[in-house]
């Protein structure tokens, strides 16, 4: 219990601190520029009440877990075709870098395109979005796997697929891991970022409230608000205890 | 003591009247440098090791040795020449010659039980008595309070305990050391050194152990016979036979007169590395 409260003070702090800071300067501004924290949390009461704001974030969710479970899937196997195929991963591996590092966002227009202005539009924005660091960080993840344990895997009797499963996917989930979490975060930004620019009649989402706030700035804020509390709660409440437990077991925590 | 090393020696004319275990004839490996230039790793190195031997391959580092071990193991292959166990060509490693490596090896995502149960797993012990089987392994090497926790926990030379209780959960004919004893402080690598001694000695002639080391005094403790190399590339310099009476311990005059005598020759030889 002490040491939840030891771990938790200092970004409650934090959080503290801005909430004052942002008081201070939001005194004297208007409520049509900068709210004060009190207006905003009221817009979120509001949001909550009418349920316009838990619908935003249930669809934006589920939208999420589609994409972000597509990207994983897709990105896991060509990331272990091509972690097999030498050629394959010479080849291939440059188009994904590239697809890689491109804004998600140049994708949207296309996506229009080919979509229209629906939900299939965003979804793909956020799967190309993800899918290349999960490919990446699968490559990665079995090329650092260390060829001492494959070679004592081998001597112990292990071999295809056995070797594959007692000794080379549990050698390589730290950095598939941190490839997940990476991925995750490709995901959420791409797919906030196209339901706001696709915010269609009849789509709901965070991006959309966003969208349609646009003259509400205290109700503008408080879905931002939203959206940064939800990706920091997947964050710290999902990925990091994941990858804590994980290098915890093998020794590789620092400072831990 | 003279009987027992005359037994000793009748022991190894009875071992070399049977069909070796281990055999390499003409061995070459050669292969290719960061530079581009072909390099001769092993030069034609032709020797055997019967049933029941302790073997030491001795030498300078860079000679070979590791490479000669490997290619025992079945994790790498002869460029020319023949590698042959019971007198067919080593094709792939196997349970039936396990290794114990320079590092233990462990794998850290298990547990020190569970790390020797994967061993027992790959032999195909039956799930229901695994726990149990490894644990007696681990008896063994005096680690049974360990058991749960995670190779991270443990200090190098109780993760190399585990390791060579994880390499004789396969009950190998033969077991392969490729320098285990060379990261450990000198406390460890007795107690390691001593465990070895004993679990050959207690397998009575049926398990074959082939150790490489650059340690001469190392070699004069566990080895029955000590194949010296010569600087890359490694060639078989001299054979030296130890019939000490075993536990031994480096304070016998015969072990003694041993590292002596190798570590001449040895000095010699990586003078002459030195020079070239």
């Amino acid at each position: 219990m002490r040491r939840v409260a030891r771990e938790l003070a200092p970004p409650l702090a934090g959080v503290a601190c801005l909430l004052v800071l942002w008081a201070i300067v939001a005194a004297p501004a208007s409520p049509n520029t900068l709210p004060s924290p009190a207006e905003v949390w009221s817009a979120f009461a509001r949001g909550l009440s009418n349920g316009s704001i838990t619908e935003a974030a249930g669809k934006t969710l589920l939208r999420l877990a589609f994409s972000f479970g597509v990207s994983i899937l897709i990105g896991t196997a060509i990331g272990f075709g091509l972690a097999l195929n030498e050629f394959a991963r010479r080849a291939i591996r440059p188009l994904v870098v590239a697809l890689q590092i491109t804004p998600f966002i140049a994708w949207l227009p296309l996506a229009v395109v080919w979509f229209g202005f629906s939900e299939r539009a965003v979804v793909f924005v956020a799967i190309v979005g993800a899918f290349p660091s999960v490919t990446l960080a699968t490559i990665s993840s079995f090329g650092q796997v260390p060829p001492l344990l494959k070679r004592a895997g081998r001597t112990l009797g292990a071999q295809g697929w056995q070797l594959y499963r007692g000794v080379i996917f549990p050698a390589a989930l730290p950095g598939y891991v941190s490839g997940l979490q990476q991925a995750w975060g490709f995901a959420w930004k791409a797919l906030t970022a196209g339901e706001l620019i696709t915010a269609g009649l009849h789509a709901t989402g965070l991006g959309q409230l966003l969208q349609r706030s646009k003259d509400d700035v205290p109700m503008l804020i408080a879905t931002v608000a939203v959206i940064v509390v939800i990706g920091v709660a997947v964050e710290y409440l999902v990925f990091v205890p994941i990858d804590r437990r994980i290098r915890s077991r093998r020794g590789l925590l620092v400072g831990g | 003591m003279v009987d027992r090393a005359e037994s000793a020696v009748a022991l190894a004319g009875e071992r070399e009247a049977t069909p070796p275990k281990l055999s390499l004839r003409g061995l070459i490996k050669t292969r290719r440098s960061t530079s581009g230039e072909m390099l001769t790793a092993v030069d034609n190195v032709t020797f055997d090791v019967h049933q029941g031997e302790f073997v030491c391959l001795l030498g300078p580092s860079g000679c070979g040795k590791t490479t000669i071990l490997n290619i025992l193991a079945g994790l790498d292959e002869p460029t020319s020449g023949k590698a042959l166990l019971d007198g067919r060509t080593i094709s792939g490693p196997g349970p039936d010659r396990a290794v114990l490596f320079q590092e233990p090896a462990l794998f850290p995502w298990l547990s020190v039980v569970a790390n020797v149960e994967f061993a027992l797993k790959h032999v195909g012990v039956a799930p229901g008595e695994r726990r149990e089987r490894a644990m007696g392994w681990l008896e063994n090497v005096h680690l049974t309070g360990y058991a749960n926790a995670q190779p991270h926990e443990l200090s190098a030379g109780m993760r190399q305990r585990v390791a060579l209780a994880r390499a004789l959960a396969c009950d190998p004919d033969v077991l392969l050391g490729d320098e285990p004893f060379g990261a450990l402080d000198a406390q460890a690598r007795e107690l390691l050194q001593n465990e070895v001694q004993r679990v050959w000695v207690e397998s009575e002639g049926r398990k074959t152990f082939v150790f490489v080391t650059h340690n001469v005094r190392e070699a004069a403790l566990l080895a029955d016979r000590v194949l010296v190399m010569t600087a890359a590339p490694g060639k078989l310099l001299e054979e030296q036979r130890i019939y000490a009476p075993r536990p031994r311990n480096l304070d016998d005059a015969l072990v003694s007169r041993v590292v002596s005598e190798v570590h001449e020759v040895l000095m010699r030889e990586v003078g002459k590395g030195g020079t070239t």
